[in-house]
């Protein structure tokens, strides 16, 4: 069996052997309910405040201000659908821009069915929300507005803390929510300074375990509970929390967090290299990046991702690329593959004015610090090697 | 009320003479491979021009009349009362009590139908009638005789022992998979071909199936697809054996050397010839299709006439005259169509052409396919080396008795 190249790390990732140990240990010999009067459950509970005050810590938030879901689309659900109708009289419209995750961009459309009006921002060639048609946007009743920080397909990267001025300069009352989802672990956010009221994040994206989101409220923010139940976090999230998933998530963090400067340059070589090499394959070009008078990429971390890359090969079908490269060992997704296996128009390839004939040729190639430069050279290879074999058979 | 036992009928294979042990043979086989999956310990007996099945202590009632109705050569299942053999005025009263329990405060018409296999028996059918109908009315006042056209036609059969019943579930009908051989299906993930397959597996016909894998332009996803397919299709037919075949090399050599106008006429007269192949080593003497003639290019009478003429053994279209809305409701019937349309790429769309030729010309076709004739055959023995057999079906295997 050939050693996998793992390159879909944007869908999710390996969990650090680590947090499964510490998980293992807490299923096995700490499986108290947190909200147990005796012994076992405060053990548990001591669980969960341990994790909150490393995740406060990272954040530089208070630990009281994080609340624990099952995701990342609950987070957000949580904090659109909740944070909407807890401030519904402040009014009924909303914001949101074109190239969000469906756990937000789907909140929004149940939003609208509730009787919301729905603004979505549109976003130039390189996947990023203009600040001034924000400002433009918010109006007296805007009771909510939520730009994702990095992009899941483009790696692009929005300009929050000045998109939070933006609207607090317009209306101080409209909530701004940043889904984090792809952007924690991989840059320090600090919501409280940069004027962020709501802030998702989820651990399988950070090689923590499936099954457990988070969510950072700010002081003074109210947010309408989706679920009822035991009254556990405030009341704002019933159910008895995933201890294990809880303290796997915080350790994962702290990993990602302790080592973030080194990593990050390291995974912005890669990807400089990667690109370098990809772009010498005839046909193939790369999405939301911008590029030097010498053609060379430029990766400035508040416009790009470093583990991101989103490339088209003219004349290649997505599915088959990826395929080809999975008979390979080599594992990347076609569009975003969080959506499920429906193939369907990337919203956000279209949102850039990807051109039509590109838009089913673009796979993402997405790294983590499990990456290494072998790897990527290996996958760059298999694309030099593929992609013009693979051109030669298309429809007509 | 708990039934014991099911009165099995079945028509059309009670006149095919001195074949019919083959048929029952076959029937008696494919029910019990049926009730395997059901909860509960059965034994199936026959009796001269009727098959009984019965349960032996608790058994999941609903999955049981499930399964039967998934067996062909039924055309109907009845739910009976068996009891011993008693004197008149002791039947009249199990009749009464029968037709009490089953229809409680009824005031629906009735008719009462005895058949008197044991002609030793004191009354004959007539006078059973009679003097049942009559006990009837007496207890339930409020039903009434109506002998042409009843609502609830009570059955009586007395044989060795006497079954009462009056619900006739109704069967798939058709002939026991497996009375009449074997023929392979070729099996796409589509809509058509599932069909085809339960068409003829209906005539009797016990099912092998070919799908044409193409990675890496067919997922891993697809080929599951198909499996899924398959299973469904197996509720009625019993395990299939499905060969899934490596097609790329062949496809792509198609696509380098041939017009690509005629890319699915050429793939198709090779998915034939592999088809007829397998067919062959595994004792099959058909291949099924679920071609439907004129729905596109490659199922035109000129497309069909190209891919038929390579391949000898018979090839079975059931489909070939129904209309796709046609097909879609039988599909919707035996519960493949979910899974037909589920959005998996197969390997007959990958290289589709934007306008491919209607009407080949064989001779045309044939002098294209020299084209191939370099590695060809070296590439058709290497596909069918290929051959991965999957058993849809087998598993979920509970105790006979």
């Amino acid at each position: 069996m050939m050693k996998e190249i793992y390159l879909d790390n944007s869908a999710t990732t390996r969990v650090f052997p680590e947090a499964a140990q510490l998980m293992s240990e807490i299923y096995l010999n700490e499986y108290g309910n947190p909200s147990s009067m005796h012994h076992m459950g405060v053990i548990a509970e001591r669980r969960i405040m341990e994790a909150g005050n490393i995740l406060a810590d990272i954040l530089k938030v208070n630990r009281k201000n994080l609340i624990y879901t099952s995701c990342g689309s609950e987070s957000d659900n949580l904090a659109i659908i909740g944070g909407a109708h807890a401030n519904a009289r402040n009014g009924k419209h909303v914001i949101t821009s074109a190239i969000e995750h469906p756990g937000v961009s789907e909140a929004f459309a149940h939003l609208k069915e509730e009787g919301y009006e729905v603004t979505v921002l549109p976003v130039d060639r390189y996947g990023r929300v203009s600040v001034s048609a924000l400002e433009e946007a918010v109006r007296d009743d805007t009771v909510l507005v939520s730009v994702m920080h990095v992009n899941n397909e483009l790696g692009s990267v929005q300009p929050v803390e000045e998109l939070a001025a933006a609207i607090k300069r317009k209306n101080p009352k409209t909530l701004f929510h940043v889904d984090a989802v792809q952007s924690f672990g991989k840059f320090r956010i600090n919501p409280k300074r940069a004027g962020i009221d709501l802030l998702s994040a989820s651990g399988h994206k950070i090689h923590g375990p499936k099954g457990v989101g988070l969510l950072y409220i700010a002081d003074k923010v109210r947010v309408e509970n989706l679920i009822y139940g035991g009254g556990q976090q405030q009341g704002l999230r019933s159910g008895t929390e995933n201890v294990a998933g809880i303290a796997g998530m915080a350790l994962a963090a702290k990993m990602l967090y302790d080592d973030l400067d080194r990593e990050t340059e390291r995974l912005y070589g890669m990807k400089k290299e990667f690109i370098s090499r990809i772009l010498q394959i005839p046909g193939v070009s790369v999405n939301g990046i911008e590029f030097g008078e010498g053609a060379e990429p430029l990766l400035d971390p508040a416009r790009t991702a470093p583990h991101i890359i989103s490339l088209s090969a003219k004349d290649v079908r997505a599915e088959v690329l990826l395929h080809a490269l999975e008979e390979k060992g080599i594992y990347v997704s076609a569009g975003s593959a969080c959506a499920s296996n429906r193939p369907h128009i990337s919203e956000t390839l279209t949102a850039i004015g990807l051109k039509k004939d590109l838009l089913d040729s673009t796979v993402r190639v997405s790294m983590s610090v499990m990456t290494t430069q072998e790897e990527m050279n290996a996958a760059a290879d298999a694309l030099k090697e593929l992609i013009p074999f693979l051109s030669r058979f298309r429809r007509h | 009320m708990q039934y014991q036992s099911f009165l099995i009928k079945y028509a059309e294979i009670a006149i095919k003479g001195k074949n019919r042990h083959i048929f029952e043979d076959a029937l008696v086989k494919q029910i019990k491979i049926a009730l395997r999956k059901v909860e509960g310990t059965f034994s199936v007996t026959r009796e001269y021009g009727r098959m009984f099945v019965s349960a032996q202590g608790d058994y999941d009632y609903d999955e049981a009349v499930e399964a039967l109705k998934h067996v062909f050569g039924i055309v109907g299942i009845c739910p009976v009362e068996v009891s011993d053999v008693d004197a008149p005025d002791k039947l009249k009263e199990k009749a009464v009590s029968f037709f009490g329990r089953e229809y409680p405060d009824t005031d629906k018409s009735f008719k009462v139908h005895v058949r008197r296999l044991d002609k030793r028996y004191p009354l004959d059918s007539q006078q059973l009638n009679a003097m049942i109908g009559e006990a009837i009315l007496e207890a339930y006042p409020s039903t009434h005789v109506d002998v042409h056209e009843p609502d609830i036609m009570l059955q009586v059969e007395i044989r060795e022992k006497v079954y009462f019943y009056s619900h006739v579930i109704p069967g798939p009908g058709g002939l026991p998979v497996g009375s009449g051989g074997k023929a392979m299906l070729c099996l796409s993930g589509g809509i058509d071909s599932p069909v085809a397959g339960y068409m003829i597996a209906k005539r009797g016909i016990k099912l092998d199936a070919v799908y044409f894998n193409a990675p890496p332009y067919t997922s891993e996803r697809a080929l599951q697809k198909v499996i899924d397919l398959a299973a469904v299709i197996a509720k009625y037919t019993g395990p299939i054996y499905l060969h899934n075949i490596n097609f790329t090399a062949i496809q792509m050599y198609i696509y380098e050397k041939c017009p690509h106008d005629e890319l699915t006429i050429h793939m198709r007269r090779y998915m034939m010839r592999i088809a007829e192949r397998l067919a062959r080593d595994n004792e099959c003497g058909a291949i099924i299709t679920g071609e439907s003639v004129g729905q596109v290019a490659s199922q035109t009478m000129a497309s069909l006439q190209a891919t038929n003429e390579v391949c000898t053994l018979p090839v079975f279209r059931p489909l070939i005259g129904f209309d796709k809305e046609e097909i879609i409701t039988v599909s919707k019937k035996i519960g493949t169509y979910e899974t037909s349309i589920l959005p998996y790429e197969d390997c007959c769309t990958i290289f589709v052409a934007k306008h491919p030729v209607t009407k080949p010309n064989v001779d045309v076709i044939r002098r294209h396919e020299k084209n191939l004739s370099e590695d060809i055959d070296r590439l058709f023995e290497e596909a069918i080396a290929t051959d991965e057999v999957i058993i849809v079906g087998k598993e979920d295997v509970r105790q006979m008795a």
